[in-house]
Order: C-alpha cells, then structure tokens, then sequence
C-alpha cells in the first residue's frame, strides 16, 4: 500500500484529490495535513503525528499558512532521511519564479492546479498512473511498516 | 511569445550507450507526434560535453529534460546525475533514469542524488514504447518545465 502525504490548505482541493485518488485507486493511503508546521511535524513524526507513516510521495502546494511549500520543499531536501521521498508541488500558481524557485530546491516535478473540474481528476488520475504505477520509489523498509 | 513558445520543440538529452534502446525511444518519441528534439549521448562523458557545450557541443541546445541511463562507459549515470545536481545552472534540468536496474541500491542512489524520477526500462518492446509515451505525456505535456530560452 501507498502512503501519499497531501500538504493542502483549501478544503475544496483537499476533496477533489482525496475523491480522484479514490476513483484512481483504492488501496492509497492519502493523509492531508493543512499547513506547512504541521507537515514538518508529519514527516518528523512529531507530537500528534508521533505514529505517522513515512510517506511514499508527497504532493506540496506551494501557499501556504504558517509555513509555505517553499521552505517545507527546502527542509525535506536538506534532510539526508526525508530527500529521497518525491515531492511533486501542485499549487495554482503559474508563475515562473515559482517554477524555477521550485526545480532550484530540487522538487521531483512542478504541476499547476486546473481550474475546471475535470481536468482537476484528469491531472490527479495522471499523477497516479505516473508516479505510483509507472516511477520506481524507493523502498521504505526502515520506520517499522512494510 | 506564447505563440511561438507553443511550436518550440521541447528539447530532450537521452544519454544511452545501448543503440538499440536509442532506436526504440527515437522511435517512440516520433509515434507520439509531439513536437520534440531528440538529442544523443553514448556516455556520460559526451553528456557532460554536451550540457557545458564543450568542443563539438559549442553550439548544442540546452535540454528541457534529460533520459539518463546509469550504466555506460567512461564515466556512468550515477557520475553524470551527481555532476549534473551540483551545477547551479544544470540543476533545475529534470533529470529521468530510465534503467535495465532494478537494484534497490540504484533506485535509493539515484533519489538520493535528486534525480527526478526513476523508471525501469521494461523488457518488451510493447511495454518500452507505452513507457515513452507516458514520459511523453506527463513530463512533456502535465508537468511545468522551468523556461530555459533566456539562458543562452
């Protein structure tokens, strides 16, 4: 089983991936975290997220309350443990800063929000037939779960 | 610009010494009818050349994406990926390992260095072709590729 960690603060987003994951594959396990602290948090498994699952791939958006993706982007890659986990920023910003800023801090890949419904599921069903079927990740043995 | 911009060629580096693995993507790529140009390297040492325009290379496009292969002569695809991650201007290149290795040392080695992702080669020439073409269709039609036409 998969453990995907969506770093989101819009609910509306958060529904569509979690329903377009859902469609795409069951089996996924997708934990939401709504702000940059408390993904830090997830990924060091801190405080409440003390029993968290090291996440297979991570899907970052890039604005964010209280820590933006661009300083959690740049903690995971400085991080010898947490680098290796892909991190894909999905974000509605189209902006070329933030695509440069983004493959500069080594994000795996730079995907922008659609606006309209469908292609919002086609964008996350694409992901999934990519990343979690076609890409080789690596294998998280260590942490305790298999 | 946008106008433009959309007819561009999207300028791809396949580093590949096996020559029949280069036909099979060449063709591949020229199947899913977009727009790309498709540039060799038979080792990690004409890749680098390439990437810095050394020599024969003075002239060569910077890529948009670039097809590694980990394991090739004089100097192999772990090198290269390392290098390519510890230029400040190369870095931002998304950087693919496509593989016969499925070593689970490969594919930490290769995250660990920052490659962007990490594909197998698959055996059969089906599933190789398929494989191409979803690079094709994620890498160069979903994913934002940074803007590479300034540097020159």
């Amino acid at each position: 089983m998969r453990t995907v960690l969506l770093i989101e603060d819009s609910p509306g987003d958060v529904r569509l991936t979690l329903e377009a994951f859902r469609e795409a594959d069951k089996s996924i396990d997708l934990r939401v975290v709504a702000d940059g602290v408390e993904a830090m948090t997830f990924l060091k498994r801190e405080g409440v997220h003390a029993d968290a699952p090291r996440p297979d791939f991570i899907l970052l958006d890039l604005n964010l309350p209280k820590m933006d993706g661009r300083e959690v982007l740049a903690h995971i890659k400085e991080d010898e443990d947490l680098k290796t986990i892909p991190t894909v920023i999905l974000t509605t910003s189209d902006a070329e800063a933030d695509i440069l800023t983004s493959y500069q801090l080594q994000a795996n890949c730079y995907l922008s929000k659609p606006v309209q419904l469908e292609e919002f599921e086609g964008l996350v069903k694409s992901i999934n037939d990519f990343w979690l079927t076609k890409v080789k990740l690596p294998q998280q043995t260590h942490g305790g779960r298999t | 610009m946008k106008s433009t911009e959309d007819e561009m060629p999207i300028v791809v580096l396949l580093v590949e010494d096996s020559p029949g693995d280069v036909r099979l993507t060449q063709e591949a790529f020229r199947d899913s009818g977009k727009p790309v140009s498709l540039h060799l390297a038979a080792d990690g040492i004409e890749a680098m050349a390439f990437l810095r325009q050394e020599g024969t290379y003075a002239n060569a496009p910077r890529p948009d994406l670039i097809l590694l292969d980990l394991n090739m002569p004089r100097m192999d695809g772990r090198e290269v990926l390392a290098l390519i991650k510890k230029d400040p201007s190369l870095k931002i290149i998304p950087t693919i390992i496509l593989t016969t290795s499925e070593a689970e040392a490969d594919i930490m080695i290769s995250y660990q260095l920052q490659a962007n992702c990490y594909l197998r080669k698959p055996a059969h020439w089906d599933a190789f072709d398929n494989l191409v073409r979803s690079i094709n269709a994620f890498w160069l039609a979903r994913a934002k590729l940074p803007q590479q036409r300034q540097v020159v």
